[in-house]
């Protein structure tokens, strides 16, 4: 018996190598076929001087962790060459989508990357109270005073800079089709007002669709699209200055204004006649993806979708994102127009090794040189930098450039998504978890109580 | 007390106290019978079917879905696929199997292979040779020792993560690499293990061992000679446990190996698919069955052995 088994698991062994070898001659044989975006664009050659000071740098490494994954990691890769050709340092590029819950593993046990893209200045918060993370430069802080001066205040923590800002989105947009809009002569909203106006025009105008559509389903994230629609109209009814208060709980969650704007917000989104385009009633909001939400614009079924810049990326392959195509953005207007609060948010860039190499990559990555070479090299789009100083015309893909205009816009008034701001267990927890209940039928007050009711005592 | 009486396991150490063994044994083998009789029904039968079905339909269905294009994949359920059976497509393989930025399904093949192999051999290893001690060495505190090494198994691996790359990193100085991951899945999977073969083993008729100890065999020979080929079953159906586990793992190589494609998984790509905004999830269900084809294959060329094997542990005689 026991000859037989031997010869059974060899056969066993056997079989799985060819498997494996089978499978691996089936991937390899797929090389080739596709460029990524960036990598076959010549490196622009940038001015070294600054990376001098800090030595001689040849052969040395450095980690970069991050939360941009495959497909669109190649055009950040591609962004780091010129900063390799000038030191000669290898920059290890890790990206995961479990990057955020990863780095706190990781730097608690004592594995931190040399560099990692912190997506919500809270997390930076978290992180640097361990003690783990090095404070920036002082040439990276220069850049950034030059080149982002509006968002220092994100990579500082206690009154001392850490982490320089980098990629930028910009949420307050409305997905709309310019072609359903012209064949049915909507116009784009100026103003808030006008902005409801168009949405009840829609609603009698087409019994069988709605005006808007929303989905705020993302896995644990689950609610965080409800919050951002929360922040957006919290800027524009109660302005910059209470919503600042608001995110830093000066005034409680439960104020008035907060009242104010999630009622607001209710007019449209708990409106059974407003909602949900092409998935059902006002409930179908909280267990439709964010991914999805907006697709429903491409089949009439619905007319409005607020998201953030990054949507493009979720239309179907071959869908025109453009401002004669199938789909594009408006700004969400504000109460008139003469104010443009814009709400937004990025990466920030935490360092975790005091090492020259480390620096230097620092001080480039704060550095126009990268934004200019993050622009060129951008592939699929999304390659929107915090860097004020860049051409907007550099930005080839549509909604970027519209951004970036956005953004730079002599009127606008940046804000930075608030949950990304708050303590995590209200951002990243009990906002979330509020909006889905507030969703599925919870009224406002016992909604902004609950979340009020969570914000850490300390 | 000879050498070689069975160590007493914990179930059985409250049985002798109630009553003697054999009083115990008969009305299980009995119960056992009952139980064969009543599964051979025709009802039961049509039940088992039944719950086969329903249990199997989304498996169905995924595979369905993995074939059809994303704006299909939207508008209408996997079922309403057959109705147009031209619209079927490998786009989603294509796509899933296409070179990320840095590097092929392949590596990450190769990488899951390198992680697993070990990592299934050591703790076969390491676990057979301690339920060898615990089934037929008797020392003082066996008992103790032995549930206490069971009672491990309820101490949830997540826990052990941050200590452990700790310790990795600045006590042992080898951090991020594969003898952390291989370590781990050893650490995480020795109680189950011991558990299982210790079972198994304690099974075996002691006459087997006494006679070869009268031919003068020690307790490694016993171990190599006569008790390895004995355990066949045994340590096939742990291997196939420890195998598809370790296979399926995401959270421990992510922590322990991190990932970057020169040492990353398949179940890293996988879960990386979708996209950085997971614009892409419709690959997910391709991507699933590419990283499944392996772990299926082994399964059933040993799952005879798993059903025995996990047999081992529960009916006796």
């Amino acid at each position: 018996m026991a000859l037989k088994s031997t010869r059974r698991s060899a056969k066993v062994l056997a079989a799985l190598a060819t498997v494996s070898l089978g499978l691996a001659a089936c991937g390899g044989s797929d090389d080739g076929g596709s460029t990524d975006a960036g990598k076959d664009s010549g490196a622009t050659k940038i001015d070294c001087a600054p990376y001098k000071t800090f030595g001689d740098l040849k052969g040395k490494t450095v980690t970069v962790y991050t939360t941009i994954v495959a497909p669109e990691d190649g055009p950040h890769i591609a962004s780091y060459k010129p900063f390799e050709d000038c030191t000669g340092v290898k920059i290890k590029y890790e990206g995961s989508r479990e990057m955020e819950a990863q780095i706190s593993v990781r730097v608690k046990g004592g594995n931190a990357p040399d560099i990692a893209y912190l997506p919500q200045p809270g997390l930076l918060k978290t992180l640097v109270a361990t003690g783990k993370v090095i404070p920036a430069p002082p040439e990276t802080e220069a850049n950034v005073d030059k080149n982002m001066p509006d968002w220092k205040t994100y990579g500082t923590v206690d009154g001392k800079f850490y982490a320089a800002p980098l990629g930028a989105n910009v949420k307050s947009y409305v997905w709309y089709s310019p072609t359903a809009f012209k064949d049915k002569g909507y116009e784009v909203p100026k103003t808030w007002d006008d902005l409801l106006k168009l949405t009840d025009k829609i609603a009698t105008d087409n019994p069988d669709a709605k005006p808007w559509c929303a989905g705020i389903e993302s896995g644990d994230a689950t609610g965080w699209p409800a919050t951002d629609w929360v922040e957006d109209v919290m800027l524009r009814t109660a302005g910059p200055e209470v919503y600042d208060k608001w995110v830093a709980h000066e005034i409680p969650f439960n104020d008035p204004a907060v009242a104010t704007a999630l009622a607001e917000v209710g007019k449209i989104l708990k409106n059974p006649k407003y909602v949900n385009g092409g998935q059902g009633d006002v409930k179908t909001i909280a267990s439709t993806s964010f991914q999805d939400a907006g697709l429903p614009i491409l089949d009439g079924s619905c007319y409005m979708h607020r998201q953030a810049s990054f949507y493009s990326a979720n239309f179907p392959k071959g869908t025109k994102v453009a401002e004669d195509g199938d789909v594009w953005a408006f700004y969400l207007p504000a109460k008139d127009e003469s104010t443009k609060p814009v709400l937004g948010a990025g990466e920030v860039t935490a360092a975790f090794r005091d090492a020259p190499e480390v620096k230097a990559f620092q001080t480039y990555l704060s550095s126009t040189e990268w934004a200019t070479e993050r622009a060129k090299t951008c592939g699929t789009g999304g390659c929107l930098t915090a860097n004020i100083n860049v051409d907007p015309e550099l930005l080839k893909n549509p909604i970027d450039n519209l951004s970036a205009k956005t953004l730079t816009d002599k009127s606008a008034t940046f804000r930075f998504d608030g949950s990304d701001l708050m303590p995590g267990a209200v951002g990243a927890g009990t906002f979330w978890k509020g909006m889905v209940n507030w969703i599925t039928g919870q009224d406002d007050k016992a909604t902004l109580d609950y979340i009020e009711n969570s914000w850490p005592k300390s | 007390m000879s050498t070689l009486q069975p160590a007493a396991t914990p179930e059985s150490v409250s049985d002798e106290v109630i009553a003697p063994r054999t009083k115990v044994k008969k009305p299980k083998k009995s119960a056992a019978g009952d139980a064969a009789g009543a599964l051979n029904s025709r009802w039961a039968s049509f039940v088992a079917v039944v719950i086969a079905v329903l249990w199997t339909t989304p498996t169905v269905g995924l595979l369905v879905t993995s074939f059809r294009s994303q704006i299909d994949i939207n508008k209408s359920g996997w079922w309403n696929a057959f109705a147009n059976p031209g619209a079927f497509t490998l786009d989603n393989y294509r796509q899933a199997l296409e070179p990320g930025s840095s590097a092929s399904f392949t590596q990450y093949f190769i990488n899951t292979i390198v992680i697993t192999v070990p990592a299934v051999l050591l703790p076969i290893f390491l676990a057979s040779l301690a339920a060898y001690a615990f089934a037929w060495m008797p020392f003082p505190g066996r008992n103790v020792l032995f549930v206490a090494v069971f009672a491990l198994q309820i101490v949830p691996l997540q826990i052990a993560l941050i200590p452990l790359l700790d310790i990795y990193t600045n006590k042992l100085g080898f951090g991020a690499s594969y003898w952390s991951v291989w370590i781990s899945h050893t650490i995480f999977a020795l109680p189950l293990a011991t558990f299982l073969i210790h079972n198994f083993m304690r099974e075996l008729p002691g006459e087997l061992m006494e006679a070869a100890r009268v031919d003068g065999a020690g307790h490694v020979t016993i171990f190599f000679k006569i008790l390895l080929p004995l355990l066949t079953p045994a340590i096939a159906a742990f291997g196939i446990f420890q195998f598809l586990w370790v296979w399926n793992d995401l959270l421990v190589s992510l922590i322990f190996l991190g990932g970057t494609p020169e040492v990353a998984p398949v179940t890293v790509r996988v879960a990386e698919l979708a996209g950085t905004r997971g614009s892409a999830w419709y690959l997910l269900s391709a991507g699933a069955f590419i990283s499944m084809i392996v772990p299926v294959i082994v399964f059933l060329a040993l799952q005879r052995f798993f059903v025995r094997g996990l047999l081992a542990g529960g009916l006796k005689g």
